[in-house]
């Protein structure tokens, strides 16, 4: 979206991106796009928006940005739309919506069940489509050959270029992963939108490509990376021997509906399990919300059934109950299951080789998406949301980098809501193009007329990183050696934290990253593509990523959103209510720390800006967090209780 | 722990510039529960050790996703064009039976198990596979659409661009320009659109150009093969007659 608002500004684009733009993680997204467009007569608005997402957050995200995104995202389903987007329809013709988690209202516009694969392409289609068009210089005078996106495919992002004496980001090196070639890049201004570090985490619901490797390369690099210890777990997932495939909470928001047997030595199939025998755990706890309670609070319930209740779906086999729920969809209609959710069903039918129409999936919680990143700003406007084109929206610490989408922090505090990861990436995107275009324009000297040693300079550095990969010949395997950090991170890292746990995962990552400088590269080819050595790289920005998570876990003394501790179990606002700042510090020879601090300024120009911890609350008082009572999300939506919601909390609640 | 193993044979080979390098190599790893193609060459690359007892390099292969939605990982599996993701061990070889990998053939070849596909993305291009967008600011809502049209365009908008249909075609070969069936469903479905439909003359004029719609030689292969089963054979069918028509009458409207 960010290359759409630049070309549409008249901007060249450089477009580098680690896998074909098409192949992108975004394709996994499922579910849906969150707008409040109400258009099932529900009292919807972005007003109700903003408060439930807030309160999803638990407080912890600061509210402009969040306002800004409810407020525009109406425009932005409409902007899909117009870029061609199946969106499924009702028939009138009308965009339809379905419920997600966190909500009563149907505001989730969904093409079938693999939305983000279509926003996406709607997306690339756009920015194809400025590839082929040509650029023209001030003047309007058509510069020959030259096209508004170039887009550099199978390219591995290394580090920014900053210059010597202002420290401004002034362009970036990158590797051709075809040829292994190092090479440096100008720009005026650089963004990321190189999504979640997931892999940190070994499997997950992640690709393989989300290593986070570009945001710890610029957070190395002195970018303060925020909230790190904030990783959402999603509640439904298939397990699986390289993957924890993802089941969107699409099947509950059409209905689908979580339960365990209430005889833990239960031996019959999900399917032939009567209904009273049925213990529906979601729904008796949590009568407001019922199986559409947020992703935190639904995922620890789940844990507590299987981890530490011992009644997850009993397996004859093995003997034991395994670490399994059945999520059902077997009550509803298949012409409906058929239309609005055949993406996910064929997923399981495939990778699990049951027939899901007929017979309860069997899921598990994992690790899903990463609300912590890379520290951006906003500005502030006065009727509470961001000043269109403000340079400092979506604005790295390092002048000229800025960030969007999962990279980065802003938009959903400690816990993110179902379906507004692919409404803030789009979103980020659209502060984030006008914010450079800006700051662009406000620039004394272009990043072309720095010095070529700058660029020479970095890329050197690349170079010689690169080299030393080559020549390591220790003993570790790298993908071993990953396997083993993320069983630690994902074990003790993730639903569940304890404090005496914590150290000891922070042990074993300096462990690691000792163990890292020992290992023995798998392919030492050169000038052709080389998968082992790329790695490597990734696993050591990993480690260091891994480093920021576990330790702003480890400090945080309190239960926020996604963020549990059971020896700290209520959200501590007097001490906590505030953004983690972390920065990098290297250790030289020794192992790297991080620096923590409650605040710090950065420039844009010539302007300082002082930033905090802080988080602004200005617009949503915070109070407990409580999903048993409809409507408890939104103080504005109470009262006035969608009928079909009420409805459905009713027969949930006898 | 199971004495199950999985038996992997690879064709490898450096890069087109190094036929010398092509070689078969064979590689054996523990058998997990729900194992799949890409999950065995996961275990190869942590011990990159030949069943034969060779050392070499991890074998390279191409994966993003692994939900059969990105397209990355197509490849040759006994002798089958499809994605390695969705290639589950006990379906394809539920016995222990040696299980082939190969890259597909009708792409330059990067590296083992990788090729190139721009030239798919480059037909993208030429068939202009988009919505001519005014722009990204707000215009309020977009056309209304039957729930029928959105039932049409839907299946084929899920087209990952994967290469299976391509690789499967007769007619894609080093003597053909056939564009392939892959970009001509896009333009039966960016021409069902009804701001798309403004712009369908264009793509069809490009799509009767050489390597164009003519060039389809009806095998069928590509329906056959598509994972998310688009109905290609439909959109070709239906794309030449949009053309024809356009070929017939079109002059009418210059």
């Amino acid at each position: 979206m960010t290359v759409i608002k630049l070309c549409e500004a008249g901007v060249p684009v450089d477009l580098f991106s680690l896998v074909p733009v098409k192949r992108s993680h975004s394709v996994c997204a499922q579910g849906g796009i969150n707008a409040s467009v109400n258009t099932k007569g529900e009292g919807d608005s972005p007003r109700v928006h903003l408060e439930e997402t807030v309160y999803g957050g638990d407080f912890l995200a600061n509210q402009p940005p969040v306002k800004g995104m409810a407020d525009a995202a109406p425009g932005i389903v409409f902007m899909l739309d117009r870029m061609g987007v199946p969106f499924n329809r009702t028939p009138e013709g009308l965009l339809d919506f379905r419920r997600f988690g966190g909500t009563l209202f149907h505001r989730t516009a969904f093409a079938g069940a693999t939305t983000g694969q279509q926003l996406l392409y709607a997306l690339d289609e756009q920015v194809r489509r400025y590839e082929t068009m040509g650029v023209e210089d001030e003047r309007g005078v058509v510069i020959p050959g030259a096209k508004m996106v170039r887009k550099l495919e199978w390219w591995d992002f290394l580090g920014i270029v900053r210059d010597d004496t202002s420290g401004r980001c002034v362009g970036i090196v990158a590797q051709d992963l075809k040829s292994m070639e190092i090479k440096s890049f100008a720009g005026d201004a650089v963004a990321l939108a190189t999504g979640g570090p997931g892999i940190v985490f070994g499997r997950s619901t992640n690709s393989v490509i989300n290593t986070g490797t570009a945001t710890s390369a610029v957070y190395q690099q002195g970018a303060c990376y925020a909230n790190g210890e904030c990783i959402q777990v999603h509640p439904t997932a298939i397990p699986g021997a390289d993957k924890l495939r993802l089941i969107s909470e699409s099947a509950r928001g059409e209905g689908g509906r979580v339960w365990v047997p209430k005889d833990p030595k239960e031996r019959r199939k999900g399917k032939d399990v009567p209904e009273k025998e049925r213990d529906y755990f979601l729904e008796a706890k949590y009568p407001g919300y019922g199986n559409l309670v947020p992703r935190d609070i639904a995922s620890r319930e789940l844990f507590l059934k299987c981890f530490h209740e011992k009644r997850g779906v009993f397996n004859g086999t093995s003997g034991k109950n395994e670490n399994e729920v059945y999520l059902d969809v077997t009550h509803l209609p298949q012409e409906m299951l058929r239309k609005k959710l055949a993406g996910i069903l064929e997923i399981y039918e495939k990778f699990v080789g049951e027939d899901p129409y007929h017979n309860p999936m069997k899921v598990f919680p994992a690790v899903h998406y990463s609300m912590g990143g890379l520290w951006v700003d906003f500005e502030r406007a006065s009727n509470g949301s961001l000043v269109p084109g403000s340079a400092r929206n979506q604005a790295t610490n390092i002048e000229g980098l800025y960030a969007a989408g999962e990279c980065e922090y802003q938009y959903h505090g400690a816990n993110r809501l179902g379906a507004n990861s692919l409404l803030s990436c789009i979103y980020g995107g659209l502060e984030c193009g006008p914010a450079m275009v800006t700051y662009r324009k406000g620039l004394a000297t272009s990043s072309f007329d720095v010095s070529k040693r700058t660029f020479e300079q970095a890329e050197k550095r690349e170079r010689d990183s690169y080299e030393r990969i080559l020549k390591m010949d220790g003993k570790e395997n790298p993908y071993k050696l990953h396997e083993e950090l993320a069983e630690m991170m994902l074990v003790n890292c993730t639903i569940e934290r304890h404090n005496p746990i914590l150290d000891k995962v922070l042990a074993k990552i300096e462990e690691v990253s000792e163990r890292a400088k020992d290992i023995g590269v798998t392919d030492t080819a050169t000038g052709r593509m080389n998968q082992g050595a790329q790695f490597v790289r990734h696993l050591n920005n990993m480690i260091v990523l891994a480093r920021v998570i576990a330790q702003g876990a480890r400090n945080r003394d309190e239960s926020r959103g996604a963020h549990f501790k059971p020896e700290f179990p209520k959200r501590d606002d007097e001490n906590w209510l505030r953004t983690t700042l972390a920065f990098h510090k290297d250790g030289g020879g020794a192992p790297a720390t991080i620096n923590y601090v409650r605040q710090f300024d950065y420039a844009i120009g010539s302007k300082p800006i002082h930033v905090t911890d802080e988080v602004d609350i200005s617009l949503v008082t915070p109070r407990a967090r409580k999903y048993e009572t409809a409507g408890a999300a939104s103080a504005a939506a109470t009262g006035e209780l969608p009928k079909e919601a009420a409805r459905a909390t009713e027969g949930r609640a006898s | 722990m199971s004495e199950r193993q999985v038996r992997l044979k690879v064709l490898r080979q450096d890069g087109t510039d190094s036929p010398q390098s092509k070689r078969w190599e064979e590689f054996v790893v523990a058998w997990q529960p729900q194992m799949n193609v890409i999950s065995a060459l996961m275990e190869v690359r942590k011990n990159p050790v030949t069943a034969s007892g060779q050392k070499t390099t991890p074998v390279v292969w191409e994966s993003v996703c692994l939900e059969e939605v990105c397209g990355s990982c197509t490849m040759v599996i006994n002798g089958k064009v499809r994605q390695s993701c969705t290639a589950m061990i006990d379906a394809i070889a539920p016995n222990g039976e040696t299980i082939t990998l190969e890259p597909m053939k009708k792409f330059p070849l990067v590296r083992d198990l990788v090729v190139d596909r721009s030239r798919m993305f480059e037909a993208l291009k030429r068939v202009k596979a988009w919505i001519q967008l005014d722009g990204s600011h707000e215009l309020g809502p977009g056309p209304r659409q039957s729930q029928e049209n959105q039932e049409e365009a839907y299946p084929l908008s899920r087209c990952m661009t994967c290469g299976c249909c391509l690789e499967a075609c007769p007619q894609i070969n080093d003597r053909s320009t056939f564009i392939g069936a892959a970009a001509i469903s896009q333009v039966r479905l960016f021409n069902l659109h009804p701001s798309g439909k403004m712009h369908a003359a264009e793509r069809l004029d490009e799509i009767m150009t050489e390597g164009g719609i003519e060039d389809c030689g009806k095998a069928q292969n590509c329906a056959a093969v598509c994972p998310k089963e688009i109905p290609l054979v439909d959109s070709i069918a239906d794309v030449g007659r949009q053309a024809t028509k356009r070929m017939l009458f079109g002059w009418l409207l210059k």
